[in-house]
């Protein structure tokens, strides 16, 4: 864009590169917060069904303006900032959470060459962005000063720090067979990959399980059902966003659907082929890329509102057992199997 | 240009961030400024176009370790009027600190523009590779000319991470431990006894 903004107005490269870079963030931001209001729509919509409710249904046809009759509710009620709170931190916690989560998606390839940063570390910038993510709840929760969103802040640290562990391994078994950290490399590596016709690193059996595992991970890892211990409502009562009201508490429900979209998004683009057709014929190539990938983050996304409408919630040490004596080793187990695999075939030759 | 401001931004951004760590009069706010002074030199590295630090470095440091921090320091019933008694006893120690890390920069500077820096190989020449990407290049180095160094480095840490739980583990013998397995293998017949008892008479379990 930054070269088209040259030849076109005839601007210097530094004015070119700088109103490009807006026009791309706005590009992704924007339809980025609508997607997450229907999208929040979509789960309740959803979840409705799985309990034989209606779910929305008043606000627009079939309710589906219900996310914006929210949003303006939310918008015109009193911020209350408790007397005992930090304020200063208690203010910047939900900015942080909603800030991390549309950072993270500055490295997502839209279509092929359609990212917004195409640098080479982009999955350690994913990894290094979404570590950034607990901040927002501890801050929130800490700042509070209020007991039960400082157990929910503890529950969330010590959540995160347990799955991101083995989600980096599982991060290590698909940058080892796509020979990158760049996403888009790791995309464009998945074409064909499996009897050179299927997109996609799932339908490889050494990739399966660790997709599987991803899936798992990304759950406990943006915090959603069953793994939502930090805002358990039987036990802590709405956990970190106890005391926030009115856009704050907004900032927080925006940032968690932002993840999750975030984590549907990773799923596709690291396991299935991203923005690539699911076979690889040429007529399935007529449909936008950006089709294929927005289709499958809404395939995960169903995935995610289905196991949150049919699985209990985790205990918490069942949790912590899952995540380090579970995940960890088998993740390690196959970061061997699939090295050695790909050294005995000499993939790295 | 762009270059510039990033790096006048970066920079102050870390010196601000640094002082208000040693300023704060609230550990958790220290906590959150050494936070922003890790983030900012992080931001630094990647205008060296050493990407792959500055990633490891947020991933690391910030992710991780400072987490922990923050965790430690929250929990900690500080009691602030003491910990800022010994103030003019321990002075003269941070100052002396204070100096060496001041003899070490002026050092390092000097060195650097004395042209007597011999990174890389053994002949002086710089380690980068031509074509390869920053991460390419710091693995390839890593795993060939320093394994052993890298090795040692990792069994030390093994070793400090098994000591650290050797010593704080204790054996508590009150506790029920699950297993998890025998309850997910459990069915219905195990648990349930269908019985019919006469009236008047319990039921032995």
């Amino acid at each position: 864009m930054t070269a088209f903004f040259q030849s076109v107005f005839g601007w210097s490269y530094e004015l070119a590169w700088f109103l490009s870079t807006i026009a791309g963030i706005l590009l992704i931001a924007l339809p980025l917060m609508l997607g997450v209001a229907m999208i929040i729509y979509v789960d309740r919509k959803i979840w409705a069904a799985m309990a034989l409710r209606r779910g929305p249904n008043v606000v627009g046809p079939l309710g589906i303006l219900q996310s914006f009759a929210d949003g303006l509710k939310v918008f015109l009620q009193e911020t209350i900032v408790p007397t005992a709170a930090n304020k200063s931190i208690f203010v910047i916690g939900p900015i942080v959470t909603f800030t991390v989560t549309l950072l993270a998606w500055a490295v997502i390839p839209f279509n092929s060459g359609a990212i917004l940063a195409d640098i080479n570390v982009g999955l350690l910038y994913v990894l290094a962005i979404s570590s950034l993510g607990v901040y927002g709840t501890i801050m929130a929760g800490w700042a509070s000063n209020s007991k039960y969103p400082f157990f929910s802040a503890m529950r969330a640290s010590a959540q995160m720090i347990s799955y991101e562990v083995s989600i980096g391994f599982i991060l290590i078994c698909v940058v080892l067979w796509a020979g990158s950290f760049n996403l888009g490399t790791i995309v464009e590596a998945q074409r064909g990959h499996v009897f050179g016709i299927i997109n996609g690193f799932v339908a490889n059996p050494l990739l399966f399980p660790m997709w599987v595992m991803f899936l798992i991970s990304g759950m406990a890892e943006t915090q959603r059902a069953p793994f939502d211990l930090t805002e358990a409502e039987s036990e802590l009562v709405a956990g970190y966003q106890t005391e926030y009201s009115s856009m704050a508490f907004a900032l927080f429900w925006l940032g968690e659907y932002g993840n999750v979209l975030l984590m549907c998004a990773l799923n596709a683009t690291l396991f299935w082929g991203g923005y690539l057709p699911p076979l690889d014929i040429p007529v399935l190539y007529l449909v936008p890329g950006v089709v294929w990938l927005l289709l499958k983050i809404f395939f995960f996304f169903f995935i995610f509102s289905w196991v949150k409408a049919t699985v209990p919630r985790y205990r918490y040490d069942q949790l912590m057992r899952l995540g380090w004596k579970v995940f960890l080793p088998v993740s390690l187990l196959f970061v061997v199997l699939v090295s050695g695999y790909l050294m005995y075939t000499g993939h790295f030759a | 240009m762009i270059e510039v401001i990033a790096f006048y931004l970066f920079a102050g951004l870390a010196i601000v961030a640094g002082l208000n760590t040693i300023l704060a009069r609230n550990p958790v706010h220290s906590v959150l400024w050494l936070i922003l002074a890790f983030f900012n030199a992080a931001g630094l590295m990647v205008l060296l176009q050493a990407e792959f630090i500055a990633m490891l470095l947020v991933i690391v440091y910030v992710g991780a370790v400072a987490v922990l921090f923050l965790f430690v320091v929250m929990m900690l019933d500080i009691d602030f009027a003491t910990l800022r008694a010994g103030f003019i006893r321990n002075f003269p120690l941070g100052l002396g600190i204070a100096l060496v890390l001041l003899a070490e920069l002026v050092m390092g500077v000097g060195a650097y523009h004395a042209g007597g820096l011999q990174l890389g190989v053994a002949d002086g020449h710089g380690a980068a590779i031509a074509g390869a990407s920053n991460t390419a290049a710091v693995g390839a180095l890593l795993y060939s000319r320093y394994l052993f160094l890298f090795e040692a480095a990792g069994f030390v840490l093994l070793v400090a991470m098994i000591g650290a739980i050797v010593l704080t583990h204790r054996e508590r013998g009150d506790v029920r431990s699950q297993n998890i397995s025998r309850q997910v293998a459990r069915r219905p017949d195990d648990a349930i006894v269908n019985v019919q008892p006469e009236v008047g008479k319990g039921v032995q379990l």
